[in-house]
């Protein structure tokens, strides 16, 4: 999603016939011409990212929690889809992407007021602007579901809800304005392609707030929380893992040669990065688990998610291994030591993951690729860019997550009772239950 | 007549099925249970946290059968189910007091 989409003309130009002439009206004249390529691309990658929440991130979680709480895990992927979809029409996209301002956008397209058939935002020209929407909308809405992720088994519904409405507003859309829309991170030249900052460091440091401020669960340590059914886990790092691919790829915003060098460098990643975290258990707990090898997949994933894009695909296998052994430490030795219960480790996994991504793009960024030269291309400097977009948002979702999650504590309590979480979210959320 | 309850590892119901129907005894219920006797659990470990489970899953095996032929049962089902590794399971053997076949209303050793 770098500022400005880097269009290889090569790819376009076969296409050129095929592309809608915008025979604009006045106000959009003359300011861009639609390709029927890119368009196809972006509605396919937009469908993509949309099945890594549903039912991708939702089988992906749901299969790592105990069986009285499968539903509940997957109601909250559910309700970020319902939930975060309009607020994005409401004013997200609006105040995300539109105006260039260095905090915030504008609320020229509340509730898309003054989009048109032909209009475009300046980040992707040759698509509609609904399509660029609706693909934005689509970070937005797994980036708030992964956050439930590190409180699974106990928050209340009720306050998920009031919760995710709050991050959205002040986490999710500042961070996407401040990477992507024209503000201040993008202008000081943070390289974010796919949202290493903006998607999973941030949800990764919400996740950890949100798990030390609601307290482990019952039974952290003493009792078997093992997984209900690790299938499904499996099932959804599969979709993940393809969304994935639209993930990366249509960061690109177009159908071009820079998008399928992200989408090869994302697969590599997650291949990498699940070897290396199955080697790692092999070597140290003797067997490699299958939840080890998704990690680790899922891992790589969102390491590689800034940074592709911006390097070559051997990059890709780099940045995997590196993810699957800083992860792996990350969810093992790190949660241990510190006493916290991420349930999901949505801090282990994306938030080190993203952190390390982020930190990594401005090692192997390569001009020939992504049009900016990295630390072993001779420019340290941007690794110190790099470093200061992961402090800013670090600092921005950590304090912001806190001081929501006491305020949304004065309305409802934020956690189950013990009652409620011994029987289970299933029943007491929601008045269901697998049987 | 006897009743026989046989607790054994899953995977082995094919083999003490077949055992069972080669000396005619033609019917049986099968339960899924969990449980541990010597063998106790086993450590599961999850992204560096180790559980122990303690209940690992068994078949229990109920078969109602003539007691001139329970001695004979038990001998198969010990046999067929048999791996030699522990946890391979335990057979129990109670009398019966009375036994009714429900569509025809035959009672005792006739409803076998």
């Amino acid at each position: 999603m770098g500022a400005l989409s880097f269009r290889a003309a090569t790819l376009a130009a076969p296409f050129s016939l095929a592309t809608i002439s915008v025979l604009a009206t006045p106000a959009f004249a003359g300011t861009s011409e639609i390709s029927a390529a890119d368009t196809a691309w972006m509605i396919v990658a937009t469908a993509l990212v949309l099945m890594m929440t549903l039912p991708g991130l939702a089988l992906f979680y749901s299969g790592m929690v105990r069986k009285k709480n499968v539903l509940a895990t997957m109601a909250q992927s559910l309700a970020a889809v319902a939930l975060i979809s309009i607020l994005w029409v409401a004013f997200g996209y609006s105040l995300a992407f539109v105006g260039d301002g260095p905090w915030i956008g504008t609320l020229d397209r509340w509730f898309l007021t003054g989009m048109t058939m032909v209009s475009v935002n300046p980040a992707a020209k040759t698509i509609p602007e609904s399509l660029f929407m609706l693909y934005q909308m689509t970070f937005a809405i797994i980036t708030v579901a992964l956050v439930a992720g590190s409180v699974a088994d106990r928050m209340r519904f009720s306050a998920y809800l009031l919760f995710s409405i709050g991050w959205f507003v002040l986490v999710y859309v500042p961070l996407a304005h401040w990477v992507w829309g024209g503000g201040f991170l993008g202008a000081a030249g943070v390289l974010d392609f796919a949202g290493g900052l903006v998607v999973h460091l941030s949800a990764g440091a919400g996740g950890l707030v949100a798990a030390m401020v609601l307290g482990r669960r019952h039974g952290y340590g003493t009792e078997n929380l093992s997984p209900f059914d690790l299938s499904l886990a499996v099932m959804g790092t599969g979709l993940l893992w393809v969304g994935w691919f639209g993930f990366n790829g249509g960061s690109a915003l177009a159908a071009n040669s820079r998008a399928v060098m992200a989408i090869t460098a994302t697969h590599l990643a997650a291949c990498a990065g699940a070897l290396t975290w199955g080697a790692v258990e092999w070597a140290i707990q003797r067997k490699p688990s299958v939840l080890g090898m998704i990690s680790g997949a899922v891992a790589g994933l969102g390491t590689i998610t800034p940074a592709s894009g911006f390097v070559a695909p051997w990059h890709g296998i780099v940045i995997g291994v590196v993810a699957g052994l800083v992860c792996f430490w990350a969810c093992t030795w790190l949660k241990r030591r510190f006493e916290y219960d991420d349930s999901l480790d949505v801090f282990g996994v994306h938030g080190v993951g993203g952190m390390t991504g982020i930190l990594l793009a401005g090692v192997f960024a390569t001009a020939s690729i992504g049009g900016t030269s990295g630390l072993i291309e001779g420019n340290p400097h941007l690794l110190l860019i790099q470093l200061y977009g992961v402090g800013v948002t670090l600092a921005w979702s950590a304090g912001i997550t806190y001081a929501l999650l006491k305020l949304v504590g004065v309305f409802v309590p934020v956690r189950v009772s013990l009652r409620q979480e011994m029987e289970g979210l299933d029943i007491s959320q929601h008045g269901e239950a697998l049987q | 007549m006897k009743l026989v309850v046989a607790i054994i590892k899953p995977f082995k119901l094919d083999e003490v099925r077949q055992a069972l129907t080669a000396i005619g005894v033609h019917g049986m219920t099968v339960t899924e249970v969990k449980g541990y006797g010597r063998q106790k659990g086993h450590t599961e470990i999850y992204r560096g946290a180790e559980y122990v489970v303690n209940f690992l899953p068994k078949l229990r095996i109920e078969i109602a059968v003539s007691a001139d032929i329970a001695d004979k049962a038990v001998e198969v089902i010990a046999s067929s189910a048999r791996t030699g590794q522990i946890g391979d399971g335990k057979i129990f053997v109670t009398p019966i007091d009375h036994a009714l076949r429900i569509r025809t209303g035959e009672t005792d050793s006739d409803a076998l």
